[in-house]
């Protein structure tokens, strides 16, 4: 009797003490004035894996967005980095300050957003610990089991990482956004170092400036294609975009013909959303751009090709002119 | 003169609708088209505009994989790189082949050819994973300059402009450098006939991750590979007004 009892008492001790070894950093990005949307869907990413979180925060003003942080709920503490060397957020000046600690805290998994940043950061911070990466991870069936897609959404890969580090990007649209009320989560400093790789410096950014939602985040959005014809015609689809509070997105061939900038490309190697409402205007539907968007919710498509590929993925589909149906739509609504 | 490294890629070919085997383990690859890695094509068009320009005085291409890879490196030396190096890797390591270990090998190769630059696609369409030219940079110790759609060379340095979420950046890089490229960096050329019968005489070199000192022991397990699900057909709807009333229905407006 007794063996049996402490042999089973063991097994609990030794799995609850594993548990306890799970431990996660996640990599706030922000622009030193706010949190970038995604860095919650990267914390409720990371409670799937464990209670045992902590947040890094690095860049040359961190107040406002710790500020924000502490008042995560489950989170053990806040490390912040406020330097000089992290203008620009270089990720060769960033992972050196990662691997400090890494080497601090012993993480079981390193986590953040698959946004530019977290991709440009994390997959070199990997390098240097000698393990390999998990991009744009849209399942976590375990500590170590994680499913992602590939060939641009056409397949779904489930996989076990064997290294003893997990460093992992999440794709934000695949997990609740974390809210930021009633915790109060503690700060402290990160370790301290010269952060200065002197490999690469930031020089300027230009960003697109808009009223409107943010992409990524946005309930609803439109989106344009070829069949837009000019960058001038897509005040059309701002318009509609005004009536139902959407962001506005655009297909591969809508940006490479100039209409409007590479940043609110949709598909494969732009940006993956996932709305409520998705609305397609005179986009065919290539795989490429139907790997950004087909798991929103609901899919319009609005195309004078009746064969269009996009009438396969959408929920209702409306064959008409686009430059009679969208001011039509916009009057209506 | 800078000699560059560029990093090609066999992937599937971009227009071809994929199957999930029917053992759950991965995507059928037999008698199905392949081709170069589209990034990868635009960061040959790179290194050949460099070389155009006098930048760059010589530029070799590596594919890792199996032997069928070296179509891919021919198309790189049909468009004007010199030559070609080949790292075998087939069947079962193959599958398993990560860029954590293509990133070692791409930066032992860069050692031993002396580059002053690699350039990489920003990433492969098949794994989709955008990991290869950070972590050859890591390897290296030098910077990296990912998701580049401009690039001009200083004396020491590049200064490139880079697409990031919110609309575009510009850092600047002192050299060696890694360096991976954007879908708007440039149009790639077609490899013209008589560049296609000359690139058969450029020389390519056979290597192994054994003859690097690379180990390429799988770092991840497989567990499956699965058809996405299907979304359920869709209507087609007679006009604007029956579109409205659909929204209305599903909450979409008020």
């Amino acid at each position: 009797m007794i063996p049996i009892y402490s042999y089973s008492r063991s097994v609990a001790q030794v799995s609850s003490r594993f548990a306890r070894f799970k431990s996660t950093l996640v990599v706030a990005e922000h622009n030193n004035e706010s949190l970038s949307a995604i860095t919650q869907n990267a914390l409720s990413a990371a409670k799937k894996i464990g209670d045992d979180i902590s947040i890094l925060v690095a860049g040359t003003k961190c107040g406002p967005v710790v500020e924000a942080l502490s008042k995560a709920q489950g989170v053990k503490r806040i490390i912040v980095a406020e330097d000089k060397a992290f203008e620009g957020f270089v990720a060769e000046n960033l992972t050196p300050l990662i691997l400090n600690t890494q080497k601090q805290y012993n993480f079981t998994h390193i986590l953040a957003g698959a946004t530019a940043f977290g991709k440009s950061v994390l997959p070199r911070v990997a390098a240097k610990l000698d393990v390999s990466p998990v991009t744009d991870v849209v399942g976590i069936k375990s500590e170590d089991t994680f499913i992602r897609s590939i060939y641009a959404g056409n397949a779904i890969q489930t996989l076990t990482a064997t290294d003893p580090v997990k460093v992992l990007t999440v794709r934000g649209t695949s997990f609740e956004a974390e809210k930021l009320e009633g915790g109060s989560v503690p700060s402290e400093p990160a370790p301290a170092g010269d952060y200065n790789a002197n490999l690469t410096t930031f020089v300027s950014q230009t960003l697109s400036k808009s009223d409107r939602p943010e992409l990524t985040s946005a309930k609803v959005v439109i989106s344009g294609g070829r069949g837009m014809k000019s960058g001038d015609n897509f005040k059309l689809l701002y318009a509609l975009a005004d009536k139902l509070n959407a962001a506005v997105g655009a297909s591969r061939a809508a940006v490479d013909a100039g209409f409007v900038p590479n940043d609110l490309q949709v598909g494969q190697t732009g940006k993956i959303v996932a709305p409520d409402l998705y609305v397609a205007v005179g986009i065919s539907g290539a795989i490429q751009h139907l790997a950004g968007m087909k798991d929103s919710k609901t899919i319009v498509a609005i195309n004078k090709d009746p064969d269009a590929p996009i009438f396969q993925v959408a929920d209702y589909g409306l064959v008409a002119d686009l430059f009679k149906a969208v001011p039509e739509l916009t009057e209506k609504l | 003169m800078a000699r560059i490294l560029v990093g090609v890629k066999r992937v599937i070919d971009y227009a071809v609708k994929i199957r999930v085997k029917p053992d759950k383990t991965g995507v059928v690859t037999d008698g199905v088209k392949h081709s170069m890695n589209p990034f990868d094509e635009i960061a040959v068009e790179e290194a050949v505009r460099l070389k155009e320009k006098k930048i760059a005085s010589e530029i070799i291409a590596v594919s890792c994989g199996p032997a069928q890879s070296q179509d891919v490196i021919r198309t790189a030396l049909a468009m004007g790189v010199d030559k070609g190096i080949h790292v075998e890797v087939s069947g079962k390591e193959y599958e398993t082949l990560q860029p954590i270990h293509v990133s070692k090998i791409l930066a032992k190769i860069a050692q031993n050819e002396k580059c002053d630059m690699v350039i990489l696609g920003k990433q492969a369409i098949d794994d989709d994973a955008n990991q290869t030219a950070q972590m050859t940079a890591a390897v290296l110790d030098w910077p990296q300059a990912v998701f580049a759609s401009k690039i001009e060379k200083g004396e020491n340095e590049i200064t490139v402009t880079r697409e990031i979420d919110g609309g575009l950046e510009t850092i600047k890089c002192k050299l060696p450098a890694v360096i991976s490229a954007d879908l708007r960096l440039n149009e790639p050329r077609y490899a013209t006939l008589p560049n296609i019968m000359k690139a058969k005489k450029k020389p390519i070199t056979k290597t192994t991750p054994k003859d690097l000192g690379v180990d390429v022991a799988p770092r991840i397990k497989i567990v499956s590979v699965e058809d996405p699900p299907v979304r359920q057909a869709g209507v087609i709807l007679p006009d604007v007004d029956a579109l409205v009333a659909k929204l209305k229905e599903g909450g979409h407006v008020p």
